[in-house]
């Protein structure tokens, strides 16, 4: 590393190390739960998130009703929980839900628009307002609310902390089980190779007699699948209403771009700092913490405008 | 020199005396080839720019014309302020998108929050509910300063996101124009959070009372007016052709030698201007102003009537916005009111599926088949003379 | 100059626009009256109950009112004020009503007042906006307002919570207009008699994640004031209990709602015996009561089980507003003078409580203290503790002290010490 960026860092590091210890010397109850509560809240994030890098980022596909397929696999996984009595039937039902969804949107909308980013937009803004709305009219504007087993939804005892919502470690879990799960497919088996080669040289690819379509199909569902994953685990956590769809869109969005595009690992970072951004700003100064998350966002791109991780395209 | 213009110069036969008699030469030369025209006269520079412009002028401009004066004598007081002038003034915000995107090739979510900064610092320089947060000054140095610092507004979200394109671009614009919406409406010492401001209305100047709702449509008819002949020279002039060309390749005009950043930093604060015009005229007509005039959905809602109309021409801009507000008014009277968004969603999609260049795209497919028709028939008629 | 085709064309399809664009003239008969509620959005499902209301009110008068037909139409907006400025003024100015009832949110409610202003000739009475700025805040002389506001819906709680030994408590709030009223309605005499508020945790509205305000609770404090809307109140409550809490609660007039107690997932058994207050209650045992609530479902099959605080209040404002037609016979001449000395004096006995308004156009009601209980069959409802009568905007505070005071805001009224 240069002696500037190491400077850089250090300039960064330093002061919120400085904070840390402060913090933790006033209140260590309130720093330490919210520390966890950032963690895991970037773990929600950061599912939502990982599911719209792995399209854009291998696709370069813009898929802007990515919020919508969210709240879409959160509906249909209540319906599913309502009928079945099952929690992890309608986590599983969610994930399908909004993978069919996406395959649908894949093979309709981005096989005609292949490399047109802004027409990819535009239609998936419109697709999304459509699809909110849809919604809107068959759900109602009440609330919805999960219910897991009992043994979820608890309260588990830690240290200093004392109480702590035991969803929120098993969110913690569910996201990093996912994390690793998707860099090993990406990195370590034939799919992934193959998918990471389709971006890179898709007529080669497809020259040596992999069926193309189908591996971007694939991964589109891998990529929907994961927004309705969260919609069902984000949904238990914070309940499912109108207006969700495009709260974690924006936050997929500031995560992406944060973190870089098309990187898992970025979109964990990404995830991260929000997270935290959004919990310390909360308990330490409530009014402005909403814009905190997007002036984070506007400095990244002022100095990485790929993003921490990003790739050059 | 639109394509048409071309088509025409190129098809019809000029006499011989309007050939330029610079030369005395001999007929042998390539000026008395027939349909050619000089260069000098393509762009008749050799005349005034009076009968220049009197070239230009066609029947439908002066239709137009006349109908837009005319229009507030036919129409109810409701048309002229609720329908048209509002069209006016977000057609110049969607004005500032199309010039930005059709033009420039960045598609930015933020020209509204660009309107939305205008409009707060109206409110906060001049009079309005809030005596503890408005200043009072007069509204001609309101309005001054207000476009003045939306300018920088504008040019600082351009820095911000020139270094980006495409759909970073868009997504980046979008998040600045959310983080500011999140900042009005938490901050009460500046922008009065939730509530906004309000009695904010047009000034008195002289004689004449801008509130009265003939009179602020001639100003906002005004106003959309020259923004829309200045972005129509504008794209013409030198800045423009450079413009579209950073558009279409910025590499090769960097070769040439011209400064990517600069011309595109000049766009956003052109675009910013026409932005801070038109969220001035949005405040004097709703009276009020408030977060939720800048919500996510008020951005989208930009970018859908600037798509809707289409992005390729100033005119669409206007045209979106009329078919906009009039649906956002009647659309009750048509289908059940709880399902505008439904509509006008689908509306978007439908046309930005079939006809990406919105309502304008489709108007010109229409208007090649009835020409190509057309052009049939006068080829039969031809071959039977 | 030749006038081709297209130019034919294009001038005939732009008068034709033209033509159909200037507004068509309306035929006369029947009195139009205009009616404005949220009807797109989140909360349409409440604005769809509002118009249940207001449309009660006139089959209860058999569709006339001073001798003539009345006709309501509806406008829509989104809580969004600028939108329901401009379904007021389309109402208004197109569609040419003369009685305009409405809107439904406090700050719409404040916009329509500064509409109202320009519009001296048309009589507006309120819906169901609650903010106390309407009336209190540069009022206007033909805005109306049957229903008490949401500051007046709250007094009388403070009492109540000092009676249940709550000495100290934490306010978690929704940081608009509304619960701002509401807080200073409670805190009025809770305050005066004694009681503490330790710390304020005003949340930004939209607000999921209530992990860091739960966090930051002190752990001294006896009960917590809690006003949130619907939605926001249920994720409170989930992950208030989740993370451990076993503090008592009090909530405001839309905290514990029906909307709360019986939403889709786990009924909350810890909700059971929490205090609010409101200008209504589910559970009232009066006659005028039940005839309200068996008007209301014998009318509208597809409307909640019971009516909802927003059908109540479009009701008695459209009640109100019928009676004044009926009081001079349907004569709105003369700038509708003679109609709004009637509105003025217009009382009748409502569903809950008397229906008449001050001075300054605002209402004067009862609030009555519900605490939720468990019925016989299991589901929660609000049962009525105590009703306290004749709440003015004043807050049962001196006019002189309450003066000193003004508005609620984030900060005032304060009683930390």
């Amino acid at each position: 590393m240069k002696r500037s960026e190491l400077a850089f860092w250090w300039l960064l590091v330093l002061p919120l190390v400085l904070l840390s210890l402060w913090g933790l010397d006033e209140d260590a109850t309130l720093f330490l739960k919210t520390t966890l509560n950032g963690l895991t809240l970037a773990a929600l994030y950061f599912i939502v998130a990982s599911g719209f890098t792995l399209v854009f980022g291998l696709m370069r596909n813009v898929n802007l009703a990515h919020g919508s397929l969210f709240l879409i696999g959160a509906y249909v996984g209540w319906i599913v929980g309502e009928y079945t009595g099952s929690w992890l039937l309608a986590v599983l039902a969610g994930f399908i839900a909004a993978a069919i969804i996406g395959v649908l949107i894949q093979i309709i909308v981005f096989r005609r628009m292949q490399g047109e980013d802004l027409r990819q937009t535009l239609v998936t803004i419109g697709l999304s307002i459509v699809l909110a709305d849809l919604m809107l009219w068959y759900f109602g504007g009440e609330i919805y609310t999960f219910d897991p087993p009992a043994w979820i939804y608890g309260t588990t005892s830690l240290p200093i902390i004392e109480k702590f919502p035991t969803y929120r470690l098993i969110v913690l879990c569910i996201s990093i089980v996912i994390g690793l799960g998707l860099w090993t497919v990406l990195t370590r088996t034939r799919i992934g190779m193959m998918i990471r080669a389709g971006v890179d040289d898709r007529g080669m690819l497809s020259a040596s007699g992999v069926n193309v379509q189908r591996i971007f199909a694939l991964t589109f569902a891998l990529g929907a699948g994961l927004a309705g994953l969260a919609g069902v685990v984000g949904g238990t956590a914070l309940s499912i209403s109108p207006g969700e769809d495009t709260r974690y869109l924006l936050a997929s969005l500031v995560v992406v771009i944060v973190g870089g595009m098309g990187s898992v690992p970025g979109a964990a970072i990404g995830a991260l700092l929000i997270g935290l951004a959004e919990q310390f700003g909360q308990a330490y100064a409530p009014t402005y913490s909403v814009v905190f998350t997007f002036v984070i966002m506007i400095i990244a791109l002022a100095f990485r405008p790929r993003g921490v991780l990003g790739k050059a395209i | 020199m639109s394509a048409a213009q071309w088509r025409r110069a190129m098809n019809t036969q000029l006499p011989r005396a309007q050939v330029s008699v610079v030369t005395q030469a001999p007929d042998r030369s390539a000026t008395s080839f027939p349909g050619y025209i000089p260069t000098q006269d393509l762009f008749n520079q050799n005349k005034s720019w009076l009968s220049r412009a009197w070239s230009i002028i066609r029947i439908r401009h002066s239709l137009v014309l006349l109908g837009l004066f005319i229009y507030p004598l036919i129409a109810s007081p409701f048309f002229t302020y609720q329908i048209a002038a509002q069209s006016m003034a977000l057609g110049l915000i969607a004005l500032s998108l199309t010039f930005l995107g059709g033009y420039g090739g960045m598609v930015s979510l933020s020209q509204m929050t660009v309107a939305g900064v205008s409009g707060y610092l109206i409110a906060i320089f001049g009079t309005s509910s809030m005596t503890a947060i408005s200043l009072g000054w007069p509204w001609w140095l309101a309005v001054i300063f207000s476009i003045l610092i939306a300018i920088v507004f504008a040019t600082l979200v351009g820095w911000l996101s020139i270094r980006t394109e495409g759909i970073h671009t868009i997504m980046i614009t979008l998040a600045i124009g959310v983080a500011f919406f999140y900042l009005t409406q938490q901050n009460y010492v500046l922008f009065n959070g939730f509530q906004g401001f309000s009695k904010i209305g047009a000034p008195t100047v002289g004689d004449v009372d801008f509130k009265d709702p003939n009179a602020f449509y001639f100003l906002s008819v005004g106003c959309a007016l020259l923004s829309y002949w200045s972005v129509k020279y504008l794209v013409r002039a030198p800045f423009g052709m450079a413009l579209q060309g950073i558009r279409d390749n910025p590499r090769r005009m960097n070769s040439l030698g011209f400064n990517i950043t600069a011309h595109r930093l000049a766009a956003h604060a052109f675009a910013g201007l026409l932005a801070s015009v038109g969220g001035i005229l949005l405040i004097w007509y709703n009276n009020r102003i408030s977060p939720g005039s800048i919500n996510t959905g008020a951005l989208i809602n930009i970018l859908v009537i600037a798509v809707l109309g289409g992005m390729k021409h100033p005119i669409g801009a206007f045209i979106g916005a009329i078919t906009f507000v009039l649906l956002q008014n009647f659309a009750i009277d048509l289908v059940d009111r709880q399902r505008f968004n439904l509509v006008i969603g689908s509306v978007f999609l439908l046309i930005v599926f079939f006809s990406p260049d919105g309502l304008l795209g489709l108007w010109q497919k229409l208007r090649v088949r009835w020409a190509s028709s057309g052009r049939d028939e006068r080829i039969q008629g031809s071959r039977r003379a | 100059m030749q006038l081709s085709k297209r130019t034919l064309t294009r001038t005939v399809i732009s008068a034709a626009i033209l033509a159909a664009t200037t507004g068509f003239a309306f035929a006369e008969g029947t009195l139009k009256v205009g009616l404005l509620s949220i009807l797109e959005g989140p909360f349409a499902v409440p604005g769809q109950d509002g118009i249940r209301g207001a449309e009660l009110a006139l089959k209860q008068k058999g569709g006339t009112a001073g001798g003539m037909k009345i006709q309501l139409i509806s406008g829509s907006s989104d809580g969004n004020p600028d939108k329901a400025v401009a379904a007021t003024r389309k109402l208004v100015e197109q569609d040419k009503v003369q009685v305009m009832i409405g809107p439904l949110s406090g700050d719409e409610g404040i916009a329509v007042k500064n509409y109202a202003k320009t519009q001296a000739g048309i009589t507006f009475i309120n819906g169901s906006s609650g903010a106390q700025a309407a009336t209190l805040n540069d009022p206007s002389t033909n805005f109306f307002r049957f229903n008490t506001e949401g500051a007046q819906w709250m007094v009388g709680l403070g009492d109540h919570a000092l009676s249940k030994g709550y000495k100290k408590m934490f306010l978690i709030a929704e940081d608009y207009g509304f619960p701002y009223s509401q807080v200073q309605g409670f805190m009025a005499s809770y305050c005066a008699k004694g009681g503490k508020v330790l710390d304020k945790a005003w949340v930004p509205l939209g607000t999921k994640d209530y992990a860091s305000v739960i966090a930051k609770i002190p752990k001294d404090v006896d009960a917590l004031l809690v006003v949130l809307g619907g939605s926001d109140a249920v994720n409170f409550l989930t992950q208030y209990e989740q993370a451990g809490g076993t503090k008592p609660m009090v909530g405001g007039s839309i905290t514990v709602d029906q909307t709360v107690l019986n939403y889709k997932g786990k009924r909350r058994e810890s909700l059971v015996g929490t205090a609010s207050a409101g200008p209504m209650a589910d559970s009232l045992d009066t006659a005028e009561w039940k005839k309200f609530v068996a008007d209301y479902k014998a009318n509208f099959k597809d409307g909640f089980p019971s009516p909802s605080l927003f059908a109540y209040l479009y009701y008695i404002n459209t009640k109100a507003a019928l009676d004044g037609l009926d009081a001079v016979k349907g004569d709105l001449s003369g700038g509708q003078k003679k109609y709004r000395e009637a509105l003025q004096k217009t009382k009748f006995v409502g569903p809950a409580g008397e229906v008449v308004i001050d001075a300054n156009r605002n209402g004067v009601g009862p609030t009555y203290i519900t605490e939720v209980t468990k019925a016989a069959d299991g589901s929660l409802f609000n049962k009525v503790v105590k009703t306290v009568p004749n709440i003015t905007q004043t807050l049962g505070l001196p006019e002189a002290e309450f003066k000193k005071m003004g508005l609620g805001t984030r900060d005032i009224p304060d009683c930390r010490k």
